[in-house]
């Protein structure tokens, strides 16, 4: 499973101990949030919650969305519109 | 991939009559409030008159014993146990312990006609404990203010923030330290909007049933009925597939109508009545004291400059209040606020906050208006203080294709670039300003959305085309929808009929939010349209005895690809369905899924006005909007999406705002006093569709819906300094505020 990073807002970073990038190992984005979450706990109730997931500049709602290591990948707030 | 690298085409681009627009001039078309049925109840809602007060009691008994009413529920007929967002809109449709706002539900009555339910209403007693109240969001963020809902911040909330803080966010890149430094101006303004509500012409109107074997049926003006139903389906404690809900025509929507407030309540009095439909139709006060506005905001913005208009770093901290529960769209603000900005340093503070006013529900573009009125307006007033053109400083500054956002993520395709050349050069910017006249332009953006999407096609005995979509169109969805069907099997756009269908139809659709029906439910459609073609060429292949491969389509009709295929006469789309019964059997295509591919949208606007230096009222004289579409599917209906979020913009600057007394009552709930633009307050809108397309969309789609409300609350303010020296950081700019800043 390869080593992606994931860029978090900076609010989280009291909760992943300082971390605003993230490395999991995942190879989509259900695994990756998994994995997120795995390493800090604190962050499950957020992330669950909802957030959207940008890769490459495109936001993706599939959590089966492939990723590698050369995507770049951003969380952000979960987007809604009227 | 694109269709056809977005080269000419028959139909898309061309502006067909309305599909809708017979139905609505004769009266014909079927809005909520229009459904009935036989033996059918009517509803009303006992509100709390106060902001903020413990429920000791509820007395119904008086209600019940009159003749004719058949059922009343109070928050006890609900079921209990519920968490998180579901828990928020069940306390949003009915108070519990607590009254959280003025007009918040405490009880709702069915009776055999509106005048008894009206009556009854009347008869139940509700006993207050009258508890202290917080408004304004700069007073509910105080440490001291009133506590609404304790323990109710979610994980994102350090300890020791105020108690009505429930929400926080921070997010940016590069050192701004180093930036500010870098600038030779260096400017922080405060910034506050009020809460403006989406002011759509039909009230909100439904008509429930829901039997004793918990199969219920909902008919409901809204903009998303898989919303509807599962939103009524956890609030009531129902299987989600035991309620059919089905949408009416839709009076306006612009995001307030993807939530519910009193849908439930139709269908907890039926259920308490017997089974008997009920219907329960808003006034427009209740609309307005107990429907969502969009949030209201406190805004600061500090911005580096240089002497040639380089913006070096940025910093936004907003406070906004969506009522007394999460949810103001403050992430969307700051999101949206720099986004038209290529930014080496920037930095986003964010604060959603309680306060005792109705659940604010999503108006075009949430968030984005807000933030674009704080650092548009900041903006402008650097470039003036510098010299410098509002547009060439947008320009110089402005995002481009790959570019990394103010918020993180790099671009995709966007035409900030091509929308602001495109205003610079339109006449507009060159006719001559009077006396007490002024100018004023800013940028706007809003993302767009793909989203849940489920859409079927089929095709008729005779060669035409039904589509069934579940995305409700509020903005000539149909038109378009239709027209890239038509464009794609290569048929009239007449042949084509596009369906707005009920949730026992497709699979789950995401409501009409996010400027994403033409996009989603429009690619949908043509993939369906595409599976169809498929299957036509096949049947033809059949009917001629050679590979299904050897066959193309071509205008509407199957035909052999070439001369090794053989030599066969095209076969039209008529003449394949008129056999399709005996070739295999119906006809159709289908395609669902999360539509990614979705394009944002960048737009700028320019506004003349006129103020009376005795009344302090703006006119406004000359408006232009220049958006980028991608591909503007029916040019009539982009243009009028971009108008009419100019004219609610243009609403929200001068006029609208909740206004409320000492004791956090709504003193202006009807639209007498809470003033829209009306058509004779505007002038013509001029519009410019710019297409940069998407890659995203078989035809370069972008969402046009939310994009047009963002530049204008800026625009105005840019505008009014320019007339009179005046800076107004306060909306809405009414006279009284502008006679006050001209006194100075």
């Amino acid at each position: 499973m390869a080593t992606v990073a994931l860029h978090l807002w900076s609010g989280l970073r009291r909760l992943t101990g300082g971390a605003e990038v993230v490395e999991v190992n995942a190879e989509t984005v259900g695994e990756a949030l998994d994995a997120l979450c795995a390493a800090h706990p604190g962050l499950a109730p957020l992330i669950q919650g909802g957030v959207s997931v940008v890769i490459d500049g495109d936001m993706t709602t599939s959590r089966h969305h492939p990723v590698t290591p050369e995507n770049e990948i951003f969380l952000m707030q979960r987007l809604k519109g009227g | 991939m694109a269709k056809d690298e977005f080269n000419v085409h028959n139909l898309v681009g061309t502006r067909p009559d309305r599909p809708d627009g017979l139905d609505k001039v004769t009266g014909r078309a079927r809005y909520g409030a229009d459904i009935s049925a036989p033996g059918m109840l009517w509803a009303a809602v006992v509100r709390s008159p106060h902001a903020h007060a413990r429920i000791l009691s509820i007395d119904t008994s008086k209600a019940e014993a009159l003749e004719g009413v058949k059922a009343v529920v109070t928050r006890a007929d609900f079921p209990t146990g519920l968490t998180g967002e579901d828990w928020n809109l069940q306390e949003n449709t009915m108070a519990g312990d607590v009254a959280l706002y003025d007009g918040h539900a405490v009880a709702a009555v069915a009776a055999t006609s509106q005048l008894l339910a009206n009556d009854a209403a009347r008869l139940i007693e509700v006993e207050y404990e009258v508890l202290p109240h917080v408004i304004d969001v700069d007073d509910a963020i105080k440490p001291d203010a009133p506590a609404i809902r304790p323990g109710s911040a979610d994980a994102s909330v350090p300890e020791g923030m105020a108690p009505n803080v429930v929400r926080y966010m921070e997010f940016g890149h590069g050192d701004l330290e180093d930036g500010f430094a870098k600038a030779d101006l260096v400017c922080e303004k405060s910034y506050k909007t009020e809460a403006a509500h989406q002011g759509y012409i039909e009230p909100h109107a439904c008509m429930g049933q829901l039997g004793e074997d918990g199969k219920g049926e909902m008919w409901v003006c809204t903009q998303g009925q898989w919303f509807i139903r599962r939103m009524c389906s956890a609030v009531l404690g129902m299987e989600t597939s035991q309620l059919r809900v089905t949408p009416s025509e839709i009076g306006g929507g612009f995001g307030g109508k993807t939530t519910i407030f009193m849908e439930p309540l139709s269908l907890a009095l039926s259920r308490k009545a017997g089974g008997k439909p009920v219907k329960l139709v808003m006034s427009r006060a209740e609309v307005l004291r107990a429907t969502g506005p969009t949030a209201s905001a406190s805004m600061d913005v500090k911005i580096g400059m240089t002497r040639d208009g380089t913006m070096t770093a940025a910093r936004a901290e907003f406070r906004m209040q969506g009522g007394a529960f999460p949810g103001a769209p403050v992430d969307m603000a700051l999101y949206c606020a720099f986004a038209p900005y290529k930014l080496p340093a920037v930095a986003h503070i964010g604060y959603d906050v309680l306060a005792n006013r109705p659940k604010c529900a999503a108006y075009r573009a949430p968030g984005s208006p807000m933030g674009a009125f704080a650092v548009e307006s900041l903006v402008d007033e650097m470039c003036r203080e510098l010299g410098l053109d509002p547009i060439d400083v947008r320009l110089k500054n402005g995002v481009k294709s790959g570019d990394k956002s103010s918020y993180g993520p790099k671009f995709g395709s966007i035409g900030l670039t091509e929308v602001l050349e495109a205003t610079k050069a339109h006449p507009n910017l060159a006719a001559p300003l009077g006396p007490n006249q002024g100018r004023g332009a800013a940028a706007g953006y809003w993302f767009n959305h793909g989203g849940e999407t489920s859409v079927s096609m089929a095709i008729s005995e005779d060669g035409t085309a039904q589509v069934s979509v579940g995305t409700p169109d509020i903005g000539g969805s149909r038109a378009s929808i239709a027209l890239m069907t038509a464009e794609t099997l290569g048929i009239p756009y007449e042949n084509v009929r596009v369906n707005v269908v009920e949730t026992g139809a497709l699979g789950v659709n995401e409501p009409t939010h996010g400027s994403r029906a033409t996009f989603a439910s429009g690619k949908a459609a043509v993939v369906a349209a595409e599976q169809a073609i498929g299957e036509m060429c096949r049947r033809a292949a059949n009917e001629w005895g050679i590979d299904p491969e050897a066959v193309e389509w071509v205008d509407g009709a199957a035909q052999p690809a070439g001369p090794n295929a053989g030599k066969f006469p095209p076969m039209s789309i008529a003449e394949i369905a008129g056999k399709m019964g005996s070739t295999g059997g119906p006809i159709s295509g289908h395609h669902e899924g999360n539509l990614d591919g979705v394009g944002a949208s960048f737009g700028t606007h320019v506004v003349d006005v006129e103020v009376d230096p005795e009344t302090g009222r703006t006119t406004i004289l000359r408006y232009l909007v220049v958006q980028d579409a991608g591909r503007a599917i029916h040019p009539s209906y982009v243009e009028g999406q971009y108008q009419g979020g100019a004219a609610q913009g243009i609403g929200w600057a001068l006029n609208e705002e909740y206004v409320y007394d000492d004791q956090g009552r709504l003193a202006n709930p009807v639209f007498l006093d809470y003033r829209v633009p009306v058509a004779s307050d505007l002038p013509m809108i001029d519009t410019v569709i710019v297409e940069v397309p998407n890659p995203g969309h078989p035809f370069g789609v972008r969402g046009v819906g939310e994009t047009g409300i963002t530049p204008p609350l800026p625009a105005i303010a840019n505008a009014i300094q320019h007339a009179t020296g005046a800076r107004l950081r306060h909306l809405p700019m009414t006279p009284a505020k502008v006679l006050a800043a001209l006194k100075g």
